[in-house]
């Protein structure tokens, strides 16, 4: 896992390895100035030398200013390394989650990604930079105040090396029990999370069925128990502060009387004795803090391992070897193809079928029969399990990826806009589309009517998602987006469901004439929209249940003749 | 600090930006309330409060004792024996002892506190959640209209985490500082007056760069909230649309956006951690300069006598100028993160000052049982219901509901149905049909009180439904919505939420006659399968199911369905249908209809446009009058 995030240090290597360098000598000029203080007091004032007061003072003022220098190059120098280094994991988490391809997607969820993407980066930032600065200087200071203390006086040291056990078992002591009783916290503030969001998301049927109470005693449930499991845990932490106390007046405590004891026996001066005591509380409080990195680096482990996750994860599909750049028609072309998203069920089973270059095709099938997922091999969005599909003649694995999909074109079932102009949406098809194209396209997706109504025209502006846009508007946008692409093949995956019939008609009619060459395959709920194709695939379970005309499956189908009739029973009544 | 570490969910990280002049300003201005308020939240724990502060008091004064200990140890106990030819140490065992119980005293009242304060700040913290909550469920619809999820959410996530770390962290160690520097102030204002002036003199030129410094900490930390902002939504755009970056190839585009926005935030980060990290180096250093300043000037002082200045005391002040520095720092320290918790507490109380539904209804919906010819109150479940007027009268529950000459407008300037006039007798279908906005489901919203009409009446058998109980109205419609909402629990629990008192028996019938008891006898616990995520195993046209189950189970003689437009296979689509049927058997049914056969079996068609009731009758009189609705029928034939 480690090994994995350094790799995003890269260019801030140095910053990285300088910014534990200045601390560790911030660190050891603030012992030495420590130490100089004693001097200044003991020497200098004490002994009422004022020369020797301005000439420490002056070797004071200097180290400190050495001090302040480390200490802003390794202040510099952290923040320059560990926002560098966020920066260079949130690009190489994106860059590859820009390889993945829809399996890919589909084992992350696309929340998961998004998490991973800020929150979990942000945590990491942070502990790196805790990492390597306060998991430097802790230690750091540790060993050098305590090698001061030695120096002084080695019996008084002894003591706060007995000291450091007790107060470093008591630490673990009082972790080992909190710990796991946050963690179960943790858990219940995602609980508490996820009633109040489904109150929000359900607030119309909250309020319809009048159960505000029992919202209300649920929420008062899951907001008890974060109640009683934080007094707990906090409660526990509540033995920190004493048992930091205690160790460090015991440590004054017992110096003190031992220091009286040596001074009396002239071992010892009460300047070392002040001196001393001063290292003592550097000693206990940097083992403090020690437990506090110790502590944030257990807290961000989880967020780090689900960064490398995204990180280490391979592209399911990758581009060939030798490539082909060029399709040569829309034929398509599957050879005994079976396929299933991992875990044992097939979604598609045996298919074969061959279709030529320029023809229309329907696909209907009830929900989950692999409409879908057939559609979806073509540009090679999956891989098939088993068998071969093939477009103008060879297997799409053959050719390079972008060349096949700008020669299939497909909208998808959920399909986004982005924010941004209409003009800047209709750019993904064809980045240098002229206006004249994108009308064009929309025509035939019917879209130019409302955009051209729209205050602003082509360059007015779409909200995230296209909420500002009604659910048929957005599926006529997203044709004409896919349409300018000048597509081989072109794929609707059910994307005129919110289109109003006639509307339907017309873009189906707008496709027979204006680009009588692009294989047409559709897939729809509606007989209607599918009745007028060359040949219609009817899908059951993941098979080819029958292909043919219209008539043909008239005459022949049951599953097909089943939902047409329903469907002259009770149609759509909608716009 | 391990509190504040573990204490909190690892997401949600606030930056913690230094303090500026603006956020002072706004902690004068705008918080007095706020912290009024606070204040009063904290009020039951009065007494406790007193305690945490009186222990405070002594903690923070032995802290300031123990500081001066050493030396006075030095001076009054160990010189005097330095020397001497049989030293006793009776007095320095028993000054030691009494420190021992000073410290003890010390060590003991900050558990004390400690201990105290996580009682305070988390039953505080519940309340503030439980309140927020309860005040949540009395806002009317339009308040969740207008506010985004997320915005609500992170009222209960980082506001109540800002505000929980203010009271159980920032309040006592403001509390702690503040004393210590006051202790430590008097002590050094009796020590050495004319010192004390030298060291307040040198403190100005330190606020002066640690302000500067944090100012400009400030200023990158808020341009970095913006650059995050801007970087977040921007993955969380990209990456919703993920799928469809794979299909048009749009990596690369995306990639240099991207980029731009990466390098943004670095940026910034950058600068604000930058800042930040060398304001503690700067201040830590300072002191030592200050610190040498004070011995140089002391020094020269004692040696030419001026002020009565000795060696002794300067020694005495110098260790004493060591405890200021730091609670000074952090008083700055915890002042900013109370700037933080106050700005979360003020939008907390903003939604806790949210007006909610005004319900001024008398009338009740009771059970009733038929005695002859009249009704009489029963407190068990008959399947009778009546409406209990404040002077007693029961009228039954028919399912009569009328509007007449309804306006309505969601903001009051822009009126969206304009008088809407129609009525359904007990056991009626009435359908609305009309294009996406044309106000239909506006109507029904209106119905069941989610919104206030602004003029006309809606009756609901013969009374008006301003003068029913809103909580009695709403059990007595029930609803399928379009959008189905699921909660997390079993497939029982979610059919239950129509009748909380619904035996295991009767969520069973419900299932039945909403079609659902099939599926749900698929699944592989049957009504006990757990359903997470907005039941997201489902498929849609079982969810459906589910909600029209739920309807079913509340039994309400009035229905209100949105048809679902969502494109679901034909075959569950019938099952579906079948369900919705079965359930508006001998009931007043309002109905947003998508389906022809929907339209065709009601008793009355009511063709919406722009908020008009533009044309109404049955299916053969519309068909006859040749208008909207013909041009919507044939055109559906063609």
């Amino acid at each position: 896992m480690i090994k994995t995030l350094a790799k995003s240090i890269r260019e801030y290597r140095r910053e990285t390895i300088l910014t534990p360098l200045c601390v560790s000598v911030e660190v050891v000029i603030e012992v030495f100035i420590t130490y100089l203080l004693a001097d200044l007091i003991d020497l200098g004032i004490n002994a009422g030398d004022i020369n020797y007061t301005i000439r420490r003072g002056l070797l004071l003022i200097c180290c400190a200013a050495v001090s302040l220098m480390f200490g802003a190059l390794s202040g510099r120098y952290a923040a320059i390394a560990s926002t560098g280094f966020a920066r260079n994991l949130r690009q190489d988490m994106y860059y590859n989650v820009q390889t993945f391809s829809f399996a890919n997607i589909d084992k992350f969820s696309t929340a998961g990604i998004v998490t991973r993407l800020t929150t979990d980066v942000v945590n990491v930032q942070h502990a790196f930079m805790m990492l390597t600065r306060i998991a430097v200087r802790s230690p750091v200071m540790l060993v050098f105040s305590l090698i001061m203390a030695f120096r002084i006086n080695g019996r008084i040291a002894t003591v706060f090396l007995c000291a450091i056990p007790v107060l470093a078992v008591g630490l673990y002591l009082i972790m080992s029990h909190a710990h796991p009783i946050f963690e179960k916290v943790f858990h219940t503030y995602d609980r508490l999370n996820r009633v109040v969001q489904e109150n929000l998301r359900g607030i119309r049927v909250v309020k319809a069925f009048v159960r505000e109470d029992h919202e209300r005693d649920k929420f008062t449930e899951v907001s008890g128990s974060i109640f009683n499991d934080m007094s707990k845990a906090q409660k526990i932490v509540a033995f920190n502060g004493p048992l930091m106390q205690a160790c460090m007046y015991g440590c004054i405590l017992v110096a003190s009387w031992l220091g009286a004891n040596m001074i009396v026996a002239n071992d010892m001066t009460t300047g070392q004795l002040m001196s001393v005591l001063t290292y003592a509380m550097s000693i206990l409080s940097s083992l403090m803090m020690l437990s506090m990195v110790f502590m944030m680096m257990v807290i961000s482990r989880a967020s780090a391992e689900r960064i490398t996750e995204v990180l280490t994860e391979k592209a399911a599909i990758r581009n060939p070897e030798e490539p082909l750049y060029e399709v040569k028609d829309g034929s398509i072309v599957f050879e005994s193809v079976s396929f299933r998203y991992g875990g044992e069920r097939n979604c598609l089973t045996d298919i074969d079928i061959s279709i030529r270059s320029g023809e229309t095709i329907g696909i209907i099938g009830g929900t989950g029969s692999g409409k879908t997922s057939l559609v979806q091999l073509i540009p090679r969005l999956y891989d098939a399990t088993e068998g071969s599909v093939k477009v103008g003649g060879r297997d799409v694995r053959q050719y390079d990826i972008e060349t096949l999909r700008s020669a299939v074109s497909m909208v998808l079932q959920k399909n986004e806009l982005f924010s941004g102009t209409v003009e800047s949406n209709l750019r993904w098809g064809d980045e240098n589309a002229t206006l004249e194209d994108m009308r064009r396209a929309c025509k035939v997706a019917q879209a130019d009517g409302f955009v051209s109504a729209m205050p602003e025209g082509y360059q007015s502006e779409i909200e995230q998602g296209g909420a500002n846009l009604s659910g048929g508007q957005k599926q006529r946008l997203c044709i004409a987006r896919a349409l300018l692409k000048k597509p081989k093949i072109l794929i609707l995956d059910d994307s005129t469901s919110a289109v109003d019939t006639a509307t339907d008609a017309s873009i189906r009619a707008a496709f027979r004439s204006e680009m009588p060459d692009v294989t047409k395959l559709i897939i729809a709920q509606r007989i209607s929209s599918l009745q007028d194709a060359d040949r219609i695939i009817v899908m059951d379970n993941g098979r080819i249940a029958d292909f043919g005309t219209h008539d043909e499956l008239m005459e022949r189908c049951s599953i097909y003749i089943e939902v047409y009739e329903s469907q002259q029973k009770g149609g759509d009544f909608d716009d | 600090m391990t509190k504040h570490s573990t204490g909190q969910k690892p997401s949600g990280h606030r930056g913690m930006r230094p303090l500026n002049a603006e956020d002072l300003k706004a902690l004068g201005k705008n918080s007095k309330k706020t912290i009024a308020r606070l204040l009063d939240l904290l009020k039951p724990y009065r007494a406790r409060m007193i305690t945490v502060f009186l222990c405070i008091l002594i903690s923070a004064g032995a802290g300031i004792v123990g500081s001066l200990f050493t030396r006075t140890l030095i001076d009054d106990y160990i010189t005097p024996l330095i020397g001497a030819q049989d030293p006793d140490f009776s007095g320095l065992i028993r000054a030691i002892s009494v420190m021992g119980c000073i410290y003890l005293l010390g060590m003991l009242s900050s558990f004390i506190y400690s201990r105290l304060m996580v009682t305070v700040s988390q039953g505080t913290m519940k309340k503030v959640r439980d309140n927020l909550f309860s005040h949540m469920q009395t806002l009317p619809i339009g308040y969740f209209d207008s506010n985004t999820h997320g915005d609500l959410m992170s009222r209960y996530t980082n506001d109540t985490d800002t505000l929980q770390q203010m009271l159980s962290q920032s309040i006592p160690q403001l509390m702690n500082s503040s004393i210590t520097i006051i202790g430590v102030l008097c002590a050094m204002i009796y020590t050495s007056p004319l010192l004390t002036v030298l060291i307040l003199l040198t403190l100005w030129p330190m606020m002066k760069v640690s302000g500067f410094v944090a100012g400009n900490s400030s200023k990158y930390f808020s341009l970095q909230q913006a650059a995050l902002g801007d970087a977040n939504g921007y993955i969380e755009e990209m990456v919703n649309g993920q799928k469809v970056v794979n299909v048009f190839c749009h990596e690369r585009k995306a990639k240099e956006q991207f980029d731009q926005k990466n390098e943004a935030l670095r940026k910034n980060a950058a600068e604000a951690n930058k800042f930040a990290n060398i304001l503690m180096p700067i201040l830590g250093n300072l002191a030592h300069v200050q610190y040498v300043l004070l011995a140089v000037a002391g020094g020269l002082m004692a040696i030419k006598g001026v002020g009565g200045m000795t060696l002794g005391v300067l020694a005495a002040f110098l260790q004493l100028s060591k405890s200021f520095n730091m609670p000074i720092n952090q008083v700055s320290q915890q002042l900013n993160s109370m700037v933080m918790a106050l700005a979360g507490a003020e939008r907390i109380f903003q939604l806790m000052d949210e007006s909610p539904e005004t319900d001024e209804g008398k009338v009740v919906l009771v059970n009733a049982v038929r005695d002859g010819d009249t009704l009489r109150e029963t407190s068990r479940r008959t399947g009778v219901w009546a409406w209990k007027k404040p002077d007693g009268e029961l009228v039954e529950v028919k399912g009569d509901v009328r509007l007449t000459d309804v306006d309505f407008g969601y903001v009051p300037e822009k009126t969206v149905l304009h008088d809407v006039t129609l009525y359904a007798k007990p056991g009626q279908k009435i359908a609305f049909v009309g294009s996406t906005g044309a106000g239909k489901t506006t109507i029904t919203n209106l119905i069941n009180r989610f919104y206030e009409i602004q003029d006309g009446e809606i009756t609901y058998d013969g009374i008006n439904i301003k003068d029913i109980k809103k909580d009695n109205l709403r059990h007595s419609l029930g609803m399928v919505l379009q959008e189905v909402s699921l909660f997390t629990g079993t497939v029982r629990d979610n059919i239950r939420y129509g009748n909380l008192e619904a035996t295991d028996e009767e969520v069973v019938q419900a299932a039945k006659l909403a079609n659902a008891h099939d599926f749900i006898m698929r699944l592989p616990n049957g009504y006990d399968t757990m359903l997470e995520g907005d039941g997201s195993g489902l498929s849609q046209g079982q969810r459906q199911l589910l909600s029209i189950a739920r309807a079913a189970c509340e039994d309400a003689p009035v229905m209100i369905m949105d048809e679902a437009t969502s494109s679901i296979d034909t075959r569950t689509e019938a099952i579906v249908q079948s369900g919705m049927d079965k359930l508006m058997q001998g009931r007043t049914v309002f109905i947003i209809a998508h389906r022809l056969s929907t339209v065709q079996n009601s008793n009355a068609i009511m063709v919406l446009e722009k908020g008009r009731i533009i044309e109404r009758g049955d299916h053969d009189d519309l068909i006859a009058a040749k208008g909207r609705y013909y041009t919507l029928y044939t055109g559906l034939q063609a």
